[in-house]
Protein backbone atom coordinates (compact mmCIF):
# COMPACT_ATOMS: atom_id res chain seq x y z
CA UNK A 1 0.00 0.00 0.00
CA UNK A 2 2.93 2.27 0.66
CA UNK A 3 3.71 1.85 -3.05
CA UNK A 4 0.55 3.71 -3.90
CA UNK A 5 0.56 6.15 -1.04
CA UNK A 6 4.10 7.41 -1.24
CA UNK A 7 2.98 10.09 -3.70
CA UNK A 8 0.40 11.26 -1.19
CA UNK A 9 2.68 11.12 1.85
CA UNK A 10 5.47 12.79 -0.15
CA UNK A 11 8.17 10.24 0.65
CA UNK A 12 11.75 10.73 -0.49
CA UNK A 13 11.84 7.36 -2.21
CA UNK A 14 8.82 6.50 -4.26
CA UNK A 15 8.64 3.68 -6.78
CA UNK A 16 5.24 4.83 -7.93
CA UNK A 17 6.70 8.19 -8.92
CA UNK A 18 9.42 6.58 -11.04
CA UNK A 19 6.83 4.36 -12.70
CA UNK A 20 4.19 6.96 -13.42
CA UNK A 21 6.54 9.76 -14.48
CA UNK A 22 9.21 7.71 -16.23
CA UNK A 23 8.66 9.52 -19.54
CA UNK A 24 9.32 12.87 -17.89
CA UNK A 25 12.47 11.51 -16.25
CA UNK A 26 13.71 10.04 -19.52
CA UNK A 27 13.13 13.32 -21.36
CA UNK A 28 15.05 15.25 -18.72
CA UNK A 29 17.90 12.73 -18.76
CA UNK A 30 18.09 12.87 -22.55
CA UNK A 31 18.19 16.66 -22.45
CA UNK A 32 20.86 16.50 -19.76
CA UNK A 33 23.01 14.10 -21.79
CA UNK A 34 22.53 16.14 -24.97
CA UNK A 35 23.62 19.40 -23.32
CA UNK A 36 26.61 17.72 -21.65
CA UNK A 37 27.74 15.92 -24.81
CA UNK A 38 27.39 19.03 -26.97
CA UNK A 39 29.29 21.16 -24.42
CA UNK A 40 32.19 18.72 -24.08
CA UNK A 41 32.41 18.13 -27.84
CA UNK A 42 32.45 21.85 -28.64
CA UNK A 43 34.84 22.39 -25.72
CA UNK A 44 37.35 19.93 -27.20
CA UNK A 45 36.93 21.43 -30.68
CA UNK A 46 37.68 24.92 -29.30
CA UNK A 47 40.44 23.90 -26.87
CA UNK A 48 42.53 21.98 -29.37
CA UNK A 49 43.34 24.98 -31.60
CA UNK A 50 43.79 27.17 -28.50
CA UNK A 51 46.30 24.70 -27.05
CA UNK A 52 48.10 24.51 -30.40
CA UNK A 53 48.26 28.31 -30.56
CA UNK A 54 49.59 28.50 -27.03
CA UNK A 55 52.24 25.94 -27.87
CA UNK A 56 53.24 27.52 -31.20
CA UNK A 57 53.57 31.06 -29.86
CA UNK A 58 54.84 31.32 -26.31
CA UNK A 59 53.57 34.86 -25.83
CA UNK A 60 50.00 33.65 -26.40
CA UNK A 61 50.22 30.95 -23.74
CA UNK A 62 49.95 33.40 -20.82
CA UNK A 63 46.86 35.27 -22.06
CA UNK A 64 45.07 32.08 -23.20
CA UNK A 65 45.64 30.24 -19.91
CA UNK A 66 44.95 33.39 -17.89
CA UNK A 67 41.67 34.17 -19.64
CA UNK A 68 40.32 30.63 -19.37
CA UNK A 69 41.22 30.59 -15.67
CA UNK A 70 39.41 33.87 -15.06
CA UNK A 71 36.31 32.43 -16.77
CA UNK A 72 36.47 29.55 -14.31
CA UNK A 73 36.06 31.83 -11.30
CA UNK A 74 32.77 33.27 -12.59
CA UNK A 75 29.90 31.60 -10.70
CA UNK A 76 27.71 29.51 -13.01
CA UNK A 77 24.50 31.38 -12.25
CA UNK A 78 26.27 34.62 -13.20
CA UNK A 79 27.81 33.03 -16.29
CA UNK A 80 24.45 31.91 -17.67
CA UNK A 81 22.89 35.25 -16.78
CA UNK A 82 25.64 37.26 -18.46
CA UNK A 83 25.11 35.31 -21.69
CA UNK A 84 21.35 35.91 -21.54
CA UNK A 85 21.31 39.09 -23.67
CA UNK A 86 23.22 37.27 -26.43
CA UNK A 87 21.32 34.00 -26.60
CA UNK A 88 17.98 34.57 -24.87
CA UNK A 89 16.36 31.67 -23.03
CA UNK A 90 17.75 28.76 -25.02
CA UNK A 91 19.75 25.56 -24.76
CA UNK A 92 22.62 27.21 -26.65
CA UNK A 93 22.94 29.65 -23.73
CA UNK A 94 23.59 26.77 -21.34
CA UNK A 95 25.90 25.00 -23.79
CA UNK A 96 27.95 28.17 -24.35
CA UNK A 97 28.38 28.71 -20.62
CA UNK A 98 29.47 25.12 -20.11
CA UNK A 99 31.89 25.30 -23.05
CA UNK A 100 33.52 28.37 -21.49
CA UNK A 101 34.03 26.43 -18.24
CA UNK A 102 35.41 23.37 -20.04
CA UNK A 103 38.16 25.39 -21.71
CA UNK A 104 40.17 25.82 -18.49
CA UNK A 105 40.78 22.14 -17.92
CA UNK A 106 40.85 21.05 -21.56
CA UNK A 107 43.36 23.65 -22.79
CA UNK A 108 45.67 22.94 -19.86
CA UNK A 109 45.53 19.19 -20.29
CA UNK A 110 45.96 19.21 -24.06
CA UNK A 111 48.89 21.61 -23.73
CA UNK A 112 50.50 19.47 -21.02
CA UNK A 113 49.96 16.38 -23.16
CA UNK A 114 51.53 17.94 -26.24
CA UNK A 115 54.49 19.26 -24.24
CA UNK A 116 55.08 15.82 -22.76
CA UNK A 117 55.65 14.27 -26.21
CA UNK A 118 59.31 13.16 -26.16
CA UNK A 119 61.58 15.13 -28.47
CA UNK A 120 63.07 11.88 -29.76
CA UNK A 121 59.69 10.76 -31.05
CA UNK A 122 59.18 14.10 -32.76
CA UNK A 123 62.68 14.08 -34.25
CA UNK A 124 62.33 10.50 -35.44
CA UNK A 125 59.07 11.34 -37.22
CA UNK A 126 60.63 14.43 -38.80
CA UNK A 127 63.59 12.30 -39.90
CA UNK A 128 61.18 9.94 -41.57
CA UNK A 129 59.89 12.86 -43.59
CA UNK A 130 56.67 13.66 -41.69
CA UNK A 131 55.25 17.11 -42.40
CA UNK A 132 53.92 19.25 -39.52
CA UNK A 133 50.29 18.16 -40.02
CA UNK A 134 51.10 14.48 -40.28
CA UNK A 135 53.43 14.81 -37.28
CA UNK A 136 50.61 16.32 -35.26
CA UNK A 137 47.97 13.85 -36.36
CA UNK A 138 49.97 10.61 -36.32
CA UNK A 139 52.55 11.18 -33.60
CA UNK A 140 51.83 14.08 -31.24
CA UNK A 141 48.07 13.76 -30.83
CA UNK A 142 48.11 10.00 -30.14
CA UNK A 143 50.87 10.50 -27.57
CA UNK A 144 48.94 13.39 -25.99
CA UNK A 145 45.74 11.34 -25.97
CA UNK A 146 45.97 10.04 -22.38
CA UNK A 147 46.31 13.61 -21.05
CA UNK A 148 43.59 14.85 -23.38
CA UNK A 149 41.16 12.13 -22.33
CA UNK A 150 41.97 12.67 -18.66
CA UNK A 151 40.91 16.28 -19.22
CA UNK A 152 37.76 15.19 -21.04
CA UNK A 153 36.84 12.94 -18.10
CA UNK A 154 37.21 15.70 -15.52
CA UNK A 155 35.32 18.11 -17.76
CA UNK A 156 32.49 15.67 -18.43
CA UNK A 157 31.93 14.87 -14.78
CA UNK A 158 31.82 18.50 -13.73
CA UNK A 159 29.72 19.45 -16.77
CA UNK A 160 27.08 16.86 -15.82
CA UNK A 161 26.88 18.49 -12.39
CA UNK A 162 26.91 22.06 -13.74
CA UNK A 163 24.21 21.44 -16.34
CA UNK A 164 21.69 21.42 -13.48
CA UNK A 165 22.19 25.17 -13.03
CA UNK A 166 20.79 25.60 -16.54
CA UNK A 167 17.45 25.09 -14.77
CA UNK A 168 17.42 28.86 -14.27
CA UNK A 169 16.65 29.21 -18.00
CA UNK A 170 14.63 25.94 -18.16
CA UNK A 171 17.33 24.00 -20.00
CA UNK A 172 18.92 22.21 -17.07
CA UNK A 173 17.82 18.67 -17.89
CA UNK A 174 17.54 16.91 -14.54
CA UNK A 175 18.27 20.24 -12.84
CA UNK A 176 14.97 21.59 -14.10
CA UNK A 177 13.21 18.67 -12.40
CA UNK A 178 15.13 19.35 -9.18
CA UNK A 179 14.13 23.01 -9.17
CA UNK A 180 10.58 22.13 -10.12
CA UNK A 181 10.52 19.65 -7.26
CA UNK A 182 11.63 22.39 -4.88
CA UNK A 183 8.84 24.71 -5.96
CA UNK A 184 6.23 22.02 -5.38
CA UNK A 185 8.10 20.43 -2.39
CA UNK A 186 7.94 17.15 -4.26
CA UNK A 187 10.63 15.16 -2.44
CA UNK A 188 10.62 12.03 -4.61
CA UNK A 189 11.21 14.11 -7.74
CA UNK A 190 14.13 16.00 -6.18
CA UNK A 191 15.85 12.87 -4.88
CA UNK A 192 15.27 10.79 -8.02
CA UNK A 193 16.54 13.53 -10.33
CA UNK A 194 19.57 14.19 -8.10
CA UNK A 195 20.45 10.51 -7.95
CA UNK A 196 20.09 10.18 -11.73
CA UNK A 197 22.39 13.14 -12.14
CA UNK A 198 25.15 11.57 -10.03
CA UNK A 199 24.60 8.23 -11.76
CA UNK A 200 24.95 9.93 -15.15
CA UNK A 201 28.29 11.43 -14.11
CA UNK A 202 29.62 8.06 -12.93
CA UNK A 203 28.47 6.19 -16.05
CA UNK A 204 29.95 8.86 -18.33
CA UNK A 205 33.26 8.68 -16.45
CA UNK A 206 33.42 4.90 -16.73
CA UNK A 207 32.58 4.99 -20.44
CA UNK A 208 35.33 7.52 -21.07
CA UNK A 209 37.76 5.43 -19.04
CA UNK A 210 36.91 2.44 -21.24
CA UNK A 211 37.37 4.59 -24.34
CA UNK A 212 40.73 5.77 -23.05
CA UNK A 213 41.94 2.22 -22.46
CA UNK A 214 40.71 1.14 -25.87
CA UNK A 215 42.31 4.06 -27.70
CA UNK A 216 45.66 3.92 -25.91
CA UNK A 217 46.59 0.24 -25.61
CA UNK A 218 50.30 1.14 -25.40
CA UNK A 219 49.89 2.77 -21.98
CA UNK A 220 49.25 -0.68 -20.53
CA UNK A 221 52.26 -2.25 -22.20
CA UNK A 222 54.87 0.31 -21.19
CA UNK A 223 54.57 1.07 -17.50
CA UNK A 224 56.57 4.29 -17.84
CA UNK A 225 53.84 6.11 -19.68
CA UNK A 226 51.08 5.31 -17.24
CA UNK A 227 52.25 8.22 -15.13
CA UNK A 228 51.29 10.78 -17.73
CA UNK A 229 47.53 11.05 -17.24
CA UNK A 230 48.04 11.27 -13.51
CA UNK A 231 50.40 14.18 -13.94
CA UNK A 232 48.05 15.91 -16.33
CA UNK A 233 45.24 15.54 -13.89
CA UNK A 234 47.33 17.23 -11.27
CA UNK A 235 47.97 20.24 -13.49
CA UNK A 236 44.25 20.62 -13.86
CA UNK A 237 43.69 21.09 -10.15
CA UNK A 238 41.81 24.35 -9.98
CA UNK A 239 38.66 25.47 -8.25
CA UNK A 240 35.46 24.02 -9.60
CA UNK A 241 32.76 26.43 -10.64
CA UNK A 242 29.49 26.13 -8.79
CA UNK B 1 22.71 45.90 -26.58
CA UNK B 2 19.68 47.11 -24.64
CA UNK B 3 20.35 44.77 -21.74
CA UNK B 4 23.86 46.13 -21.24
CA UNK B 5 22.82 49.78 -21.07
CA UNK B 6 19.83 48.68 -19.02
CA UNK B 7 22.15 46.92 -16.59
CA UNK B 8 24.22 50.09 -16.31
CA UNK B 9 21.08 52.09 -15.56
CA UNK B 10 20.02 49.51 -12.97
CA UNK B 11 23.38 49.64 -11.24
CA UNK B 12 23.47 53.43 -11.19
CA UNK B 13 19.99 53.72 -9.69
CA UNK B 14 20.47 54.41 -6.00
CA UNK B 15 17.16 52.82 -5.02
CA UNK B 16 18.41 49.40 -6.15
CA UNK B 17 21.19 49.51 -3.58
CA UNK B 18 19.02 50.33 -0.56
CA UNK B 19 16.70 48.28 1.58
CA UNK B 20 16.01 44.65 2.32
CA UNK B 21 16.37 43.55 -1.32
CA UNK B 22 19.06 46.07 -2.21
CA UNK B 23 22.60 45.34 -3.31
CA UNK B 24 24.23 46.31 0.00
CA UNK B 25 22.04 43.99 2.05
CA UNK B 26 22.48 41.08 -0.39
CA UNK B 27 26.22 41.68 -0.51
CA UNK B 28 26.41 41.62 3.29
CA UNK B 29 24.43 38.34 3.36
CA UNK B 30 26.71 36.90 0.69
CA UNK B 31 29.91 37.84 2.49
CA UNK B 32 28.52 36.63 5.82
CA UNK B 33 27.62 33.20 4.39
CA UNK B 34 30.93 32.89 2.55
CA UNK B 35 33.15 34.10 5.37
CA UNK B 36 31.61 31.95 8.10
CA UNK B 37 31.58 28.86 5.92
CA UNK B 38 35.13 29.26 4.67
CA UNK B 39 36.34 29.65 8.25
CA UNK B 40 34.39 26.60 9.45
CA UNK B 41 35.58 24.52 6.47
CA UNK B 42 39.19 25.50 7.18
CA UNK B 43 38.79 24.56 10.85
CA UNK B 44 37.44 21.15 9.85
CA UNK B 45 39.59 20.28 6.85
CA UNK B 46 43.02 21.77 7.51
CA UNK B 47 43.84 20.01 10.82
CA UNK B 48 42.78 16.65 9.35
CA UNK B 49 44.69 17.15 6.09
CA UNK B 50 47.82 18.45 7.81
CA UNK B 51 47.82 15.60 10.28
CA UNK B 52 47.26 12.96 7.58
CA UNK B 53 49.97 14.59 5.49
CA UNK B 54 52.36 14.62 8.44
CA UNK B 55 51.93 10.93 9.19
CA UNK B 56 51.66 10.13 5.47
CA UNK B 57 48.41 8.20 5.57
CA UNK B 58 44.97 8.55 4.04
CA UNK B 59 46.15 9.89 0.71
CA UNK B 60 43.54 8.02 -1.28
CA UNK B 61 40.80 9.53 0.87
CA UNK B 62 42.13 13.08 0.53
CA UNK B 63 42.46 12.88 -3.24
CA UNK B 64 39.31 10.93 -4.01
CA UNK B 65 37.02 13.08 -1.92
CA UNK B 66 37.83 15.90 -4.32
CA UNK B 67 37.00 13.80 -7.37
CA UNK B 68 33.72 12.64 -5.87
CA UNK B 69 32.85 16.24 -5.02
CA UNK B 70 33.09 17.11 -8.69
CA UNK B 71 30.29 14.70 -9.59
CA UNK B 72 27.83 16.00 -7.01
CA UNK B 73 25.61 18.78 -8.37
CA UNK B 74 25.66 21.75 -6.01
CA UNK B 75 22.10 22.67 -6.87
CA UNK B 76 20.85 19.18 -6.00
CA UNK B 77 22.51 19.28 -2.56
CA UNK B 78 21.13 22.74 -1.82
CA UNK B 79 17.61 21.74 -2.81
CA UNK B 80 17.78 18.41 -0.97
CA UNK B 81 18.96 20.11 2.22
CA UNK B 82 16.28 22.77 1.90
CA UNK B 83 13.57 20.12 1.73
CA UNK B 84 14.81 18.26 4.82
CA UNK B 85 13.69 19.39 8.29
CA UNK B 86 16.85 21.54 8.32
CA UNK B 87 15.16 23.76 5.76
CA UNK B 88 12.93 25.21 8.48
CA UNK B 89 15.97 26.76 10.14
CA UNK B 90 16.53 29.53 7.59
CA UNK B 91 20.16 29.73 6.61
CA UNK B 92 21.25 26.33 7.93
CA UNK B 93 20.94 24.36 4.63
CA UNK B 94 23.00 26.97 2.79
CA UNK B 95 25.68 27.03 5.48
CA UNK B 96 25.98 23.23 5.52
CA UNK B 97 26.12 23.00 1.73
CA UNK B 98 28.78 25.71 1.52
CA UNK B 99 30.96 23.98 4.11
CA UNK B 100 30.53 20.64 2.31
CA UNK B 101 31.70 22.16 -0.95
CA UNK B 102 34.65 24.01 0.55
CA UNK B 103 36.12 20.98 2.31
CA UNK B 104 37.36 18.89 -0.69
CA UNK B 105 39.74 21.47 -2.23
CA UNK B 106 41.11 22.34 1.23
CA UNK B 107 41.65 18.70 2.13
CA UNK B 108 43.24 17.68 -1.16
CA UNK B 109 45.58 20.64 -1.54
CA UNK B 110 46.77 20.67 2.06
CA UNK B 111 47.42 16.92 1.97
CA UNK B 112 49.28 17.03 -1.34
CA UNK B 113 51.23 20.08 -0.15
CA UNK B 114 52.41 18.18 2.92
CA UNK B 115 53.33 15.10 0.91
CA UNK B 116 55.21 17.02 -1.76
CA UNK B 117 57.65 18.51 0.70
CA UNK B 118 61.07 17.26 -0.41
CA UNK B 119 61.76 14.00 1.47
CA UNK B 120 65.47 14.81 1.58
CA UNK B 121 64.72 18.02 3.47
CA UNK B 122 62.52 16.14 5.92
CA UNK B 123 65.20 13.52 6.47
CA UNK B 124 67.82 16.23 6.98
CA UNK B 125 65.64 17.94 9.60
CA UNK B 126 65.13 14.63 11.36
CA UNK B 127 68.89 14.04 11.23
CA UNK B 128 69.40 17.39 12.96
CA UNK B 129 67.36 16.01 15.82
CA UNK B 130 64.05 17.79 15.23
CA UNK B 131 61.07 16.23 16.96
CA UNK B 132 57.94 15.40 15.02
CA UNK B 133 56.32 18.58 16.24
CA UNK B 134 59.27 20.78 15.30
CA UNK B 135 59.51 19.08 11.94
CA UNK B 136 55.83 19.80 11.35
CA UNK B 137 55.87 23.45 12.41
CA UNK B 138 59.26 24.54 11.09
CA UNK B 139 59.81 22.45 7.96
CA UNK B 140 56.69 20.83 6.55
CA UNK B 141 54.17 23.59 7.20
CA UNK B 142 56.22 26.47 5.71
CA UNK B 143 57.12 24.40 2.65
CA UNK B 144 53.57 23.16 2.13
CA UNK B 145 52.16 26.66 2.59
CA UNK B 146 51.84 27.64 -1.10
CA UNK B 147 49.70 24.61 -1.93
CA UNK B 148 47.65 24.97 1.23
CA UNK B 149 46.85 28.54 0.21
CA UNK B 150 45.94 27.39 -3.30
CA UNK B 151 43.38 25.16 -1.61
CA UNK B 152 42.07 28.03 0.50
CA UNK B 153 41.74 30.14 -2.64
CA UNK B 154 39.88 27.39 -4.51
CA UNK B 155 37.61 26.90 -1.54
CA UNK B 156 37.01 30.64 -1.19
CA UNK B 157 35.97 31.07 -4.81
CA UNK B 158 33.91 27.90 -4.59
CA UNK B 159 32.05 29.18 -1.54
CA UNK B 160 31.30 32.55 -3.14
CA UNK B 161 30.02 30.79 -6.27
CA UNK B 162 27.93 28.32 -4.28
CA UNK B 163 26.43 31.10 -2.19
CA UNK B 164 25.11 32.46 -5.50
CA UNK B 165 23.33 29.19 -6.19
CA UNK B 166 21.72 29.31 -2.75
CA UNK B 167 19.42 31.95 -4.22
CA UNK B 168 17.92 29.32 -6.54
CA UNK B 169 16.96 27.34 -3.44
CA UNK B 170 15.31 30.46 -2.02
CA UNK B 171 18.06 31.67 0.30
CA UNK B 172 19.64 35.12 0.39
CA UNK B 173 22.81 36.50 -1.12
CA UNK B 174 23.65 38.32 -4.34
CA UNK B 175 22.20 35.50 -6.45
CA UNK B 176 18.76 36.70 -5.33
CA UNK B 177 19.15 39.78 -7.51
CA UNK B 178 19.59 37.45 -10.50
CA UNK B 179 16.73 35.09 -9.65
CA UNK B 180 14.46 38.03 -8.83
CA UNK B 181 15.34 39.48 -12.24
CA UNK B 182 14.37 36.20 -13.88
CA UNK B 183 11.06 36.13 -12.04
CA UNK B 184 10.30 39.72 -13.07
CA UNK B 185 11.55 38.97 -16.61
CA UNK B 186 13.78 41.98 -16.09
CA UNK B 187 16.86 41.15 -18.17
CA UNK B 188 18.79 44.32 -17.23
CA UNK B 189 18.49 43.38 -13.56
CA UNK B 190 19.63 39.80 -14.32
CA UNK B 191 22.71 41.11 -16.14
CA UNK B 192 23.44 43.70 -13.44
CA UNK B 193 23.23 41.03 -10.74
CA UNK B 194 25.43 38.68 -12.74
CA UNK B 195 28.03 41.43 -13.19
CA UNK B 196 28.07 42.08 -9.44
CA UNK B 197 28.46 38.37 -8.67
CA UNK B 198 31.22 37.87 -11.25
CA UNK B 199 33.10 40.92 -9.96
CA UNK B 200 32.78 39.72 -6.37
CA UNK B 201 34.17 36.28 -7.28
CA UNK B 202 37.15 37.83 -9.07
CA UNK B 203 37.66 40.28 -6.19
CA UNK B 204 37.68 37.46 -3.63
CA UNK B 205 40.19 35.56 -5.77
CA UNK B 206 42.51 38.57 -5.93
CA UNK B 207 42.18 39.30 -2.21
CA UNK B 208 43.03 35.71 -1.32
CA UNK B 209 46.06 35.77 -3.63
CA UNK B 210 47.32 38.93 -1.90
CA UNK B 211 46.58 37.55 1.59
CA UNK B 212 48.45 34.36 0.68
CA UNK B 213 51.50 36.33 -0.46
CA UNK B 214 51.55 38.61 2.59
CA UNK B 215 51.40 35.78 5.11
CA UNK B 216 53.81 33.45 3.33
CA UNK B 217 56.23 32.29 6.03
CA UNK B 218 58.98 32.01 3.41
CA UNK B 219 58.48 35.57 2.21
CA UNK B 220 61.66 37.57 1.91
CA UNK B 221 63.87 34.54 2.29
CA UNK B 222 66.31 33.77 -0.43
CA UNK B 223 66.23 30.62 -2.48
CA UNK B 224 62.48 30.15 -2.45
CA UNK B 225 61.75 28.12 -5.53
CA UNK B 226 57.96 28.01 -5.29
Amino acid sequence: MSEQNCLVTNDWICGEYVRSRSQELIDATVQHMGITAASVAIGVAVSLPLALLARRWRFLAGPILGLTTVLYTVPSLAMFSLLLPFFGLSASLVVTGLVLYSLTILVRNILAGLQAVPDEARDAAKGMGYGPLRLLWEVELPLALPALLAGVRITTVSTVALTTVGAIVDYGGLGSMILDGLDTTFKAQVLTASALCVLLAIVADLLLLALQRWLTPWTRVHRIRTNRPARAERTAKVAEPA
Amino acid sequence: MNAITGAYDWLTTGANWQGEKGVWHRLAEHLYFSGVCLAVACLIALPIALYLGHIGKGGALAVNISNVGRAVPTLAVLVLLTLTPLGEHGDVPTLIALVLFAVPPLLTNAYIGMREVDRAVVEAARGMGMSGRQLFARVELPLAYPLIMTGVRSAGVQVVATATLAAMAGEGGLGRIITAGFNLQNTPQVVAGALLVALLALFVEVVLVVVGKVFNPMRGRSGVAR
